[in-house]
């Protein structure tokens, strides 16, 4: 198990690498001089002249991004240009609220989606299941900035049952979590019908009717933890769309998170901001990767004996 | 109630499936008895219904497209056909079980084996871990497994077929039901653990007494396992007799073609499968008018545009063929 | 050795079965009732996208202060934005930008992607590690994000949100490919043409790129209003399309701030974005069904 961990982690440092210099080539190398890019046209000679030196933009680009690894690899993502305070504790002061969101709007994904899924297979083609296919296109179809602003209209500025946006304590994070996991709530709900109705064509759910197990324990104690397996993998798996659709989120709510320092760092054209958020949002992408790999092999015996062999 | 009365009777089951394009019968008016602690085969062809007397017998036909009736299904002595699917639930896996014919597939791949093979346990008699566990690591012993206390926690993937197998046996006789349904259960097997396995079932027939509905396209097996002998052809039985009877003196054409086929031990794989009976099964939504089997049998007749009834030819032996009705050829058929 | 040279009587029997093949699918298509409608839509975008000037008597992008935020009405059927100019008509012409930025980036990713696919799957080795590795790498990045630093980069403007697109949408064609071929790779046919001495070439353009088609179709349907929504979302968020374009991610940013005043202006464009999406999402869904039943569900 910790082998099987702990490989997969060094996998991922390759990747990572690659993402890091991408990341360097597209916002130090294309741009030919990303202070210019930075400063737009008013500036004075001494403040480009401060932030080229800050920045070290005089050293050959090799040795920028050696020491940008270098640096990166020991927390360190320099300092804001506009803020001109550390990026790593921007982005670490921003991250408790991200993580929130996500976590309320996987939680709304899933308990929206998993229960609905479920009864959608369970009921295949009645009534019942194609309200909630369709509800879960609706959902799919929506784009989050504009189902954001609806409910904002309806429920915050209409009705006044919340507030409109910012981040001051837990109603603040209603709406916003009904936004995001209402989008991820439709992916869950297909998911795990579909799931669901696979595993049910199987020789060993007719095994289970066979043993005078009651349709409910069929499903419960058979055909659920076979079908879940790929959802709750690909769930975490989604942490990319998840992270994706947070920087909308937070935008529209005005939620201090890494999302909208995104957005603010390429508002305010300040590109080691923006170098960071994208690098520490990679890998959070990249741990979620992760922690689906190893989720799957403990939930699904198969693969975890397979993992023994390999070992 | 004696014990010379059979452990089950069924009279004139009838299975239906409603499609797009109408009603298919796939069971017409099927009866036969199984005596206790006998072993009784049910044989044809795929798509002869044999598998579907089965799961019509367990009340697994899915709904709502199945629709199951019988006369009478008199399971030692009580009538289930006419029970609620919950009434009906108490009965499957307490008192009739099955085993069915991939033992591959048929476990669930992500739980243990002995809380799959201990389940019908926890279902009918409420028992809890520790004495289920105890009662499975009996049945392993009782069906073989080796080391079995090593196999209790193992996962199916972990297991051989053939142990896979003697799994699913003995998921089968933990609740010691009256009746044990083997459909096909050796076909997914390789040919020394089909000998095992077939063994395995005599032994246990011989020893607890379990009455058994062996299902199978193989005669030889038939004629190793089974006392009686039930022949089916697109959904109706076609011949029953005891199973000397039918090896001496099969009536039936189809029969005759059934066991022609057997392969011989002394005879060449690549001739083996000759001759088999030309022509194929026929659509059950689409079947002949008369005798089901005339439009491959040789020795068809005139009067087999019109349907045989199945009718006495022997002690203990019938067959649905006008060849054996020659008394009643005229009157039945004309009269109705 | 010498083969049968006659093309025509290669050809022929895969032709007829091309032919039925198209026509069964074309009839399973026809047969899916939300597929249909979701088509119909398309085609009613389509052509009030092209025609948009001879339709609408408004200037998309001529301001008319003393009209400004008008509720709707005969003139303005969905009423008028803060600078008076008439939504539905800018709704129209944000048609043209979503259709095409559904469709241009989409077409390029999948080309991208399907050589990529083909050549990592059927050569395998080196080019399969390098090929695969950068996919996981472009896979691993938040797509939202890599658009957004593309856009920095090059600057906000329709050509560069279609690299953007295509960048972000060619690894999971590629991925998607490479497994087909893997399989394609070891099937009869392809054994015998390689037993044939057919160069790799031919291989991958005429015996393995023809089955992959069905899937491309798919792919490409999806990923147009994967696509839209995406343009949608960058354009909304201020770094896509630019005023006074009028693309649909930025008309519902702009009306956002007069949701008080006048919420159409905020609310029409993003129904627009809503029942596009939807209407690919069902031809697509249709696609998938008629063309490879076993997908279904």
């Amino acid at each position: 198990m910790l082998m099987f961990a702990l490989r997969r982690i060094l996998v991922s440092i390759p990747v990572l690498i690659g993402i890091t210099l991408i990341l360097f080539i597209m916002l130090n190398v294309v741009p030919g001089d990303p202070v210019a890019l930075m400063m737009k046209e008013h500036a004075s000679p001494e403040v480009i002249e401060r932030v080229r030196a800050q920045m070290h933009l005089d050293d050959p680009l090799v040795v920028r991004y050696l020491s940008f690894l270098w640096n990166a690899l020991q927390g360190d993502l320099g300092n804001s240009i506009k803020l001109n305070r550390p990026v790593t504790d921007l982005l670490l002061k921003a991250f408790p609220n991200t993580l929130m969101l996500a976590v309320c709007a996987a939680l709304v994904s899933w308990v929206i989606g998993i229960p609905a899924g479920i009864l959608s297979a369970v009921r295949r083609d009645s009534l019942l299941d194609r309200f909630f296919m369709g509800f879960s296109l609706l959902g799919v179809s929506m784009p989050v900035f504009w189902s954001a602003l609806l409910l904002q209209y309806v429920f915050a500025m209409q009705l006044k049952l919340l507030p409109v946006s910012g981040f001051y304590g837990w109603e603040y994070m209603v709406l916003p979590a009904i936004v995001l996991g209402w989008s991820s709530a439709g992916v869950s709900a297909r998911l795990t019908r579909s799931s669901l109705l696979e595993v049910m064509r199987h020789d060993y759910i007719r095994t289970a009717r066979a043993k005078g197990l009651r349709e409910t324990g069929v499903i419960t104690r058979h055909a659920l933890k076979n079908a879940l397996i790929p959802v709750v993998t690909i769930m975490a798996i989604q942490v990319s769309g998840l992270l994706s659709g947070a920087v909308i989120t937070e935008a529209i709510f005005s939620i201090p998170g890494v999302g909208r320092i995104t957005v603010n760092a390429i508002s305010s054209r300040d590109m080691p901001l923006l170098q960071g958020a994208v690098l520490f949002a990679t890998v959070l992408v990249i741990l979620g990767n992760l922690v689906a790999d190893i989720l799957y092999s403990v939930l699904d015996p198969r693969i975890r004996s397979q993992m023994k062999k390999d070992a | 109630m004696g014990a010379d009365d059979p452990i089950l009777s069924v009279r004139g089951l009838r299975t239906e499936f409603s499609g797009d394009r109408g009603d298919v019968r796939v069971l017409d008016d099927v009866s036969f008895d199984v005596g206790r602690g006998k072993i009784v085969g049910l044989v044809g062809e795929s798509g002869s219904g044999k598998s579907m007397t089965a799961l019509s017998l367990m009340g697994l036909v899915p709904r709502p497209q199945g629709n199951v009736s019988a006369s009478s299904i008199l399971l030692d002595g009580r009538d289930i056909s006419k029970l609620e699917p919950a009434a009906m639930r108490r009965i499957r896996g307490r008192d009739i079980a099955m085993v069915f014919q991939e033992p591959m597939t048929s476990l669930n791949p992500v739980r243990k084996v002995w809380e799959q093979v201990g389940e019908p346990l926890a279902i009918h008699q409420g028992l809890g871990r520790s004495a289920i566990r105890k009662r499975v690591l009996d049945m392993f012993d009782l069906v073989g497994i080796p080391e079995p206390k090593t196999r209790l926690d193992a996962y199916p993937h972990q297991l051989s077929g053939g142990l896979r197998q003697r799994a699913m046996i003995a998921m089968g006789l933990i609740c010691e039901p009256k009746l044990l349904i083997a459909d096909e259960p050796t076909t997914a097997l390789d040919v020394t653990t089909q000998a095992q396995i077939l063994r395995l079932m005599r032994d246990l027939r011989d020893r607890v007494g379990t009455s058994i509905i062996m299902i199978t396209h193989d005669l030889g097996i038939i004629a190793e396992m089974c006392d009686e002998v039930n022949v089916m052809y697109a959904g109706q039985m076609v011949e029953q007799a005891d199973v000397f009877d039918l090896f001496e003196r099969p009536s039936h054409p189809y029969t005759r073609g059934l066991l022609a086929s057997i392969p011989r031990a002394t005879v060449a794989r690549a001739a083996r499968r000759m001759p088999s009976i030309p022509g194929m099964v026929p659509n059950l939504a689409k079947l002949p008018p008369g005798c089901r089997f005339a439009p491959r049998c040789s020795d068809a007749m005139p009067q087999c545009q019109r349907p045989p009834d199945l009718l006495p030819v022997g002690v203990g032996h019938s067959a649905r063929c006008w060849l054996h009705s020659a008394g009643a050829a005229l009157p039945e058929g004309e009269m109705r | 050795m010498t083969l049968s040279a006659d093309p025509a009587a290669i050809l022929e029997p895969e032709t007829i079965e091309e032919a039925s093949f198209l026509r069964d699918t074309m009839r399973a298509f026809r047969r899916n009732r939300m597929a249909m409608v979701g088509l119909a839509f398309v085609v009613l975008l389509v052509l009030g996208a092209v025609f948009a000037p001879w339709i609408s008597p408004h200037d998309p992008y001529r301001v008319e202060l003393d009209e400004q935020l008008l509720p709707m009405s005969a003139t303005y059927w969905l009423g008028t934005d803060n600078f008076g100019r008439d939504v539905l008509t800018r709704i129209l012409y944000g048609a043209r930008i979503s259709l095409v930025v559904g469709i241009v980036p989409s077409l390029v990713s999948l080309l991208i992607g399907t050589v990529l696919g083909i050549l990592s799957g059927y050569m395998g080795g080196k080019t399969d590690f390098v090929v695969m590795r950068l996919a996981d790498m472009m896979i691993a990045f938040p797509s939202l994000l890599l658009a957004m630093v593309v856009m920095y980069t090059l600057g906000a403007n329709l050509l560069n949100i279609f690299l953007a697109l295509a960048l972000v949408g060619w690894a999971s064609v590629a991925r998607v490919v490479r497994s087909q071929t893997l399989a394609l790779r070891e099937k009869e046919f392809i054994e015998a043409a390689r037993a044939n001495g057919t160069s790799r070439a031919v291989i991958m353009f005429s015996h393995i790129f023809p089955n992959v088609v069905p899937t491309l179709i798919v792919l490409f349907s999806l990923s147009i209003p994967e696509a839209i929504m995406w343009e949608s979302s960058l354009s909304f968020l201020g770094v896509g399309v630019q005023p006074p374009e009028a693309s649909w991610g930025l008309l519902v940013a702009k009306g956002k701030e007069y949701m008080f005043q006048a919420p159409a202006v905020a609310i029409a464009p993003g129904v627009a974005i809503l029942l596009t999406v939807m209407a690919f999402n069902f031809i697509g869904d249709g696609l998938r069904d008629a063309l490879d039943p076993s997908m279904k569900d």
